[in-house]
């Protein structure tokens, strides 16, 4: 066990931190506006398919990531008019979104590369791996921090700029108004309809980013289905992290880390199938402690007021 | 989209419809509907009491599972081995989803949440068990040893995978249909579903009648995995539940049919038939049969929005929002739309 706990196993962590977190801060934006976002897994590989087809045909990464945030938005945007101005049940939107993604996906495959199950050709332009100067040496620090797709660090930028929009700026104030009270919002004169829908093809946008680090940042291949759960992984980490940026980071770091776990165990003594639970059984772990730790917390707010 | 893809429309749907309902295409289309409708009473179940269970694809597995292994080590019981094969797939089934009902009524984990995380251990554990310590690994496939043939399912029409199963999935509905529709626990289901809040001011024990219809939605995914154990496949075969995505299929049937238990049958059979006529879609043209699945997921799209039709013909334009509370998804869970009309 000791000996899984290695460098490899620090930087793929973090490699695979930014999917869910990206996926993730979508969703948050989703939850803070009041529109329970659980189509994060069919964006995701909606914008991991994209980001291949995009950077194939083109041979260009750029143009890959970008193609895999329009067609993650587009998505979004079906899946937002519906929940907002048709004003349909977002679970079942939700549902319906996902296997739209996956289901045209798989009719596409054939249509666009001519092979079925999963695609992989020179042409699939990855990533490139930034090394950052001055830390990439030192020996924890470097493989945490250094060698990733420059969307890792752009993953790290959004938190940030999440966490400074939501709180700083007049914007954020609305839709935290919109999330909280849309009666009231309604009032003030904030379009609550349309507000929504775009923060959902925002969302759409971000999970086209996790997408196309999973397809071009860690690999350079398309899979069926490739995403695997790591949507909903994110829809928990929205709920750990309570809909707060630096909250869903510190859950994205813990699910990431137990993806890449996951990921490292597979041909160890353990057998497979358990490797590949790994990340469930963490994430479902994850959702008993914060359930546990909320009735903690509302038990302490209620006891003042007590007999 | 077909035609973009560069295939006539019209000889696709001639494709779709000749594939599903022919000499051929019928008996497989109807072998098809039988996981389907299962798994499909299995979520419309829950659903109509306000559930949202994405579990059924795990409790089928190990409902699957369970009944092979039984089936196996009671080879020497002969025909009773089917009465206790079948029972403890159903036990597995309903355990499995009792325990994300204990999680959110004790814990507060969302039923949502739990039951979709929950299906991939149960899959993996499977999966785990028929590739070493409990079955046999053959040319790349997973699976256990053949059944017993005493233990096996008999065949309803000779020479077609449908078998009594069939059978038994239709007096399930048919007893779903009577639960929902004449008795009192049917009656504490549907205003749950309809407004939770509503049915606990008026006096239904919520947590009680949850774990009634979890375990019931549990019970039968459990069934429809020892179905097709037993009647199909004649063993468990890894990846043969999950593979063809019939819990997930049943579930967006569930939701067309707005969990009523006859219209699932119907919707289940439509869908069964659209992915059957996706095969010969496949075989005739160069699309793939997945264009099944994108057809399904747009129906469903648009049967989650008719609210927004339907109120508008009612009131005229009504442009007020009314931007729905979301205060976590075990609030989210159960709002219209799942629930059913009563």
């Amino acid at each position: 066990m000791p000996d899984v706990l290695d460098a490899t196993l620090l930087n793929s962590t973090f490699r695979m931190i930014a999917p869910i977190l990206l996926a993730a801060l979508g969703g948050l934006l989703c939850e803070r506006v009041g529109v329970f976002n659980i189509a994060l897994e069919g964006l995701m590989l909606a914008g991991a398919f994209a980001a291949v087809a995009g950077s194939f045909f083109s041979e260009n990464a750029i143009v890959g990531v970008l193609t895999a945030v329009a067609a993650a938005a587009v998505l979004a945007a079906l899946f937002g008019a519906a929940a907002t101005f048709l004003q349909g049940n977002m679970i079942v939107l939700g549902i319906a979104t996902n296997f739209l993604a996956l289901g045209a996906t798989s009719f596409t495959m054939p249509l666009l590369f001519g092979v079925k199950g999963n695609f992989s050709d020179p042409r699939i332009h990855g990533l490139g791996k930034i090394a950052i100067p001055g830390i990439d040496g030192v020996p924890v620090l470097g493989p945490m921090l250094s060698g990733h797709s420059w969307l890792v660090y752009v993953s790290w930028a959004l938190v940030v700029a999440a966490q400074v929009l939501l709180f700083r700026h007049p914007l954020g104030l609305r839709a935290r108004g919109i999330g909280e009270r849309p009666d009231a919002a309604e009032t003030l004169g904030v379009r609550v309809r349309p507000f929504q829908f775009w923060v959902v093809v925002l969302s759409g946008a971000l999970c086209g980013l996790a997408g196309a680090q999973l397809s071009l940042g860690q690999v350079t291949l398309f899979v069926e289905n490739m995403t695997a759960g790591r949507g909903w992984i994110a829809v928990v980490a929205v709920m750990f992290g309570r809909a707060h940026p630096l909250g869903v980071f510190g859950a994205s770091v813990l699910f990431g880390f137990f993806d890449a776990l996951g990921f490292r165990l597979q041909g160890s003594r353990l057998p497979n199938q358990f490797a590949q639970m790994i990340p469930y059984v963490a994430t479902l772990v994850g959702l008993f402690v914060f359930e546990a730790q909320r009735r903690t917390r509302a038990r302490r707010l209620r006891a003042p007021t007590g007999p | 989209m077909v035609a973009t893809a560069g295939e006539s429309p019209l000889a696709v749907y001639r494709a779709l419809t000749e594939g599903a309902f022919d000499r051929h295409g019928l008996p497989s289309t109807l072998s098809r509907a039988v996981p389907i409708v299962g798994a499909g009473l299995a979520a419309a179940v829950a659903f109509r009491a306000g559930f949202f269970t994405l579990g059924v694809e795990g409790q089928m597995v190990l409902g699957g599972l369970v009944s092979a292994l039984t089936a196996i080590a009671l080879a020497g019981l002969g025909a009773g081995a089917i009465t206790v094969s079948v029972l403890a797939a159903v036990g597995a089934g309903a355990a499995y989803a009792g325990l994300a009902t204990w999680f959110e009524f004790r814990f507060g984990v969302p039923i949502l949440i739990s039951t979709l995380l929950m299906n991939y251990p149960a899959v993996f554990a499977a999966s785990y068990l028929v590739s070493g310590p409990a079955g046999e690994a053959i040319g790349g496939v997973s699976q256990t040893a053949l059944l017993p043939e005493a233990a096996r399912l008999g065949e309803l029409v000779p020479g077609t995978r449908l078998n009594v199963g069939a059978f038994v999935v239709l007096v399930l509905v048919g007893l779903a249909a009577f639960a929902f529709r004449g008795t009192w626990l049917g009656y504490e289901a549907r205003m749950t579903g309809l407004n939770p809040r509503f049915a606990r001011y008026g006096g239904v024990a919520v947590e009680r009648l949850g774990a009634k219809v979890m375990l019931a939605s549990g019970v039968i995914a459990g069934l429809v995995g020892a179905i097709q154990v037993l009647g199909v496949h004649y063993r468990f075969i890894d990846g043969s539940l999950t593979g063809p995505l019939y819990a997930w299929i049943g579930l967006m049937a569930a939701l067309l049919a707005n969990s009523n238990p006859v219209g699932v049958v119907v919707a289940g059979l439509f869908f069964s038939a659209l992915h059957t006529g996706g095969l010969e879609v496949e075989r005739s043209t160069d699309l793939a049969r997945e264009l099944a699945l994108v057809l399904q997921a747009l129906i469903i799209m648009l049967v989650a929005c008719r609210g927004a039709f339907r109120a508008r013909d009612r009131v005229g334009r009504s442009g007020r929002a009314v931007g729905r509370e979301v205060a976590g998804p075990s609030e989210a869970v159960g709002v219209e739309g799942v629930g059913g009309d009563a």
